[in-house]
């Protein structure tokens, strides 16, 4: 558990001078605040660039900080040092993991706020941005681990954030990209978005979140075993 | 349990390449090892395998008394290691780098002070590390690998790139570290740093082990001349047999002050390790 705060709070110094980072965290809320308040069409759903934004928010902050930064320990092989310190993998990773939930669990508050929610939307729109958030971390993760270095992981989570935050847009517009969209979690997290007013969960949306989540999870296993213990020789 | 360090028949290869041959060697409590070898030597190879970062392919290492595959937290906790690529955090300052550490080692914020101003860099602690020069790295990474009192530093090339004032400053520190009684696992190229402070040698060459033992023993051991070579004041110099024969002209030279110098012919380390292996220390392949 210390090692877990300290990782954690190393990890808080680090972001205000990290501005990479820092701006994956800030852009969309603000974005959110902008263009809410700046553009405002007639028959526009109520809402749609906080929802919008939202899941683009998802589908890109936590993915590729989460990524960066355990690909940056490697590259600079702090990482070695941390592991040679009896910091256990599984701290080092809850202590990054849960610092970057947290902040962009801030950040969807800008964004929640932004959308005028009454109070149970809001609940239920940080309930699903939590989710949405976690399966990301998760996702990012495995790149990190996987990747050798920080290029590297870049070069990977772009397409990756691509996918994941422009389909739920796409989807808008197009019926096929909408039947392939749905099996992806940052679709279903949109589309439960879009909702919160009335929101019905069904077995197919939690399946397809679920499975996501354990698709990753599975990759994060592969490729942590790939690298034993953190230390890529 | 007098040994540290123990390896017996190491070898490793990576990419066909046989990186580790063969290694055999111990390090007793209490002493400063110096593993010396020109760059691709396979120093910080050994390293990596001894602190269990790497594995071997065959051959056994032990490290505290444990199979160095089979580390556990035990051993992690009393080891202390500064590797060639400092892993150190850029952005965060000098005293956050170490307060972090201090938080992890479970050691009191007021000794993060007191190890700054053992290494000078207490007037820099607000500087980020990415601002430090190569010597203040180096320090730094040294305090680090200082912070949690470990039985055995491992140390990769502490000093090497460092200017002179420096270079003395670490081995005042290693030197204070062996009279508390720590061991220290050192890897360099500088022949000085390994005479000087290390009370046993490995010389390294292509991943064998060429010459081992006390360097004052390795340099007599390829003192084939035996001599002694006596610089005049008038710039003359002569070669005399190291014996009593000698004795007699010796003191003559300096009854009527006429020496400049006398040297023993034995080699430098530097010299038998060019003879054992043909290429200088700091040489590249
Ligand atoms: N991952 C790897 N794959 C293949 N070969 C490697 C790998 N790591 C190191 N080597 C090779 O192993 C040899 C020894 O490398 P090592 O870094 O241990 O040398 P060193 O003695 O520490 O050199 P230096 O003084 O330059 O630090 C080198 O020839 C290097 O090319
Ligand atoms: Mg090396």
């Amino acid at each position: 558990m210390n090692n877990i705060a300290a990782v954690f709070k190393k990890q808080i110094k680090d972001t205000f001078k990290n501005k990479a980072i820092l701006i994956q965290f800030v852009m969309f809320p603000v974005l959110t605040l902008i263009m809410n308040e700046a553009i405002q069409i007639e028959e526009m759903p109520k809402n749609y660039f906080v929802t919008m934004f939202a899941a683009m928010y998802i589908g890109m902050a936590p993915l590729t900080s989460m990524a960066a930064v355990i690909a940056e320990e490697k590259e600079k092989n702090t990482l070695r040092v941390l592991m040679m310190s009896n910091v256990r993998p599984h701290e080092y990773l809850l202590g990054i993991g849960s610092y970057i939930w947290f902040v962009c669990m801030l950040g969807a508050m800008v964004i929640c706020l932004a959308g005028n929610y009454k109070l149970k939307e809001s609940i239920i729109f940080m309930g699903i941005m939590a989710v949405g958030i976690l399966a990301s971390i998760l996702i990012g993760a495995a790149i990190g681990i996987w990747s050798r270095t920080e290029m590297m992981a870049t070069s990977i989570t772009v397409p990756v954030m691509v996918v994941f935050s422009f389909l739920p847009m796409l989807s808008g517009f197009n019926h096929t990209i909408a039947k392939v969209a749905k099996f992806i979690y940052s679709e279903q997290v949109s589309r439960m978005l879009n909702q919160v007013n009335n929101l019905q969960i069904g077995l197919e949306n939690i399946c397809i979140i679920v499975g996501n989540m354990l698709i990753a999870a599975g990759l994060f296993i592969v490729a942590y075993k790939k690298v034993h213990c953190l230390q890529c020789v | 349990m007098g040994d540290m360090i123990i390896t017996k028949n190491l070898s490793l290869k990576l990419a066909k390449h046989q990186i580790l041959d063969n290694i055999t060697f111990k390090v007793q409590r209490g002493e400063i090892f110096g593993m010396l070898g020109p760059s691709g030597a396979g120093k910080t190879t050994l390293i990596k395998i001894l602190t269990g970062q790497m594995q071997q392919d065959s051959g056994y290492a032990e490290l505290l008394g444990r199979d160095t595959k089979k580390l556990t937290a035990l051993e992690h906790k009393q080891i202390g290691t500064m590797m060639e690529s400092f892993g150190l955090y850029d952005r965060l300052s000098v005293y956050d780098n170490l307060c972090f550490y201090a938080e992890i080692y479970h050691v009191p914020r007021n000794s993060v002070d007191h190890i700054l101003k053992r290494i000078h860099l207490y007037e820099n602690r607000r500087t980020a590390v990415s601002k430090l020069s190569k010597g203040m790295k180096s320090r730094l990474s040294l305090a680090r690998a200082l912070m949690n009192h470990a039985k055995i530093l491992f140390l990769d090339e502490p000093t090497s790139g460092l200017d002179p004032v420096t270079t003395r400053e670490i081995h005042c520190i290693l030197a204070e570290q062996r009279e508390k009684g720590t061991t220290i696992f050192l890897t360099t190229h500088n022949m000085y740093e390994a005479e000087y402070l290390c009370d046993h040698v490995a010389l390294l060459n292509k991943g064998s082990i060429v010459e081992y033992g006390v360097p004052m023993n390795i340099c007599k051991k390829y003192d084939h001349l035996n001599k002694l070579r006596i610089t005049l004041k008038n710039g003359e110099m002569t070669i005399l047999e190291n014996s009593a024969a000698s004795a007699l002209l010796v003191k003559e030279y300096l009854e009527e002050n006429r020496i400049e110098a006398i040297h023993s012919t034995e080699p430098t380390l530097e010299n038998v390790f060019i003879k054992l292996t043909g290429k200088e220390l700091g040489g590249y392949e």
